[in-house]
């Protein structure tokens, strides 16, 4: 039994306590490989490499057995909110 | 709990050390820079290539001890991993969004003025 998207999504879940969390298994059903998403105010004052560390920290276990992780996107809930006007204005233009 | 014995022996530590320290930049990869066998690894290469600086790649898949010993060297649990100037500076994704910003580039161009 491998690695699922809803164990991903749970482990992200209780440890990094995000606003806002999207996983993708992009392994066509196997679970071995996701794209992550996260938006959560513990990456405030945080470079990337660190939050890309806490992901892969947050994820010890499932990553003996995930072959690809791409995480994406690791944002403040600030930065969320930012990005997500300025795409909205974009879409307007 | 029952712990198994770490890869990341003195030995291979100071070897790591010793390439890493040697180096400007060094990509721990699956696969040659010529034959990249994932394609995460041929990312990074591709990007390395473009910007037109020199590298030395190390092939992980040549050898299980180094390949679980990095992991540990680095605190980092997947391939490729960059390292420029001496520091960990990360996996495919945090290559491929410094690349875009134009970050890699600027550090990249510090590095071989250094």
């Amino acid at each position: 039994m491998g690695v699922t998207k809803e164990n991903v999504e749970a482990t992200l879940k209780a440890k990094l306590n995000p606003s806002h969390l999207e996983v993708v298994d992009t392994s066509g059903g196997c679970g071995a490989s996701f794209v992550v998403e996260i938006v959560s105010e513990q990456f405030e004052g945080k470079r990337l490499l660190e939050r890309h560390r806490m992901v892969n920290a947050a994820l010890e276990e499932e990553l003996k057995e995930i072959h690809a992780l791409s995480i994406k996107k690791t944002v403040t809930p600030e930065q969320w909110k930012q990005q997500q006007e300025a795409n909205q204005s974009n879409a307007a233009a | 709990t029952i712990r198994c014995a770490s890869a990341l022996t003195p030995q291979l530590k100071s070897t790591l050390d010793t390439v890493i320290g040697s180096n400007k930049v060094v990509l721990f990869m699956k696969g040659t820079k010529d034959f990249p066998q994932c394609g995460f690894s041929n990312t990074v290469v591709q990007i390395l290539k473009s910007l037109n600086v020199p590298f030395e790649t190390i092939d992980v898949l040549e050898n299980e001890m180094l390949r679980l010993g990095l992991k540990e060297y680095s605190s980092w649990p997947t391939f490729p991993q960059l390292y420029i100037e001496g520091e960990f500076f990360g996996g495919c994704d945090i290559t491929v969004e410094a690349y875009k910003n134009g970050e890699l580039q600027e550090l990249l161009e510090k590095a071989m003025l250094s």
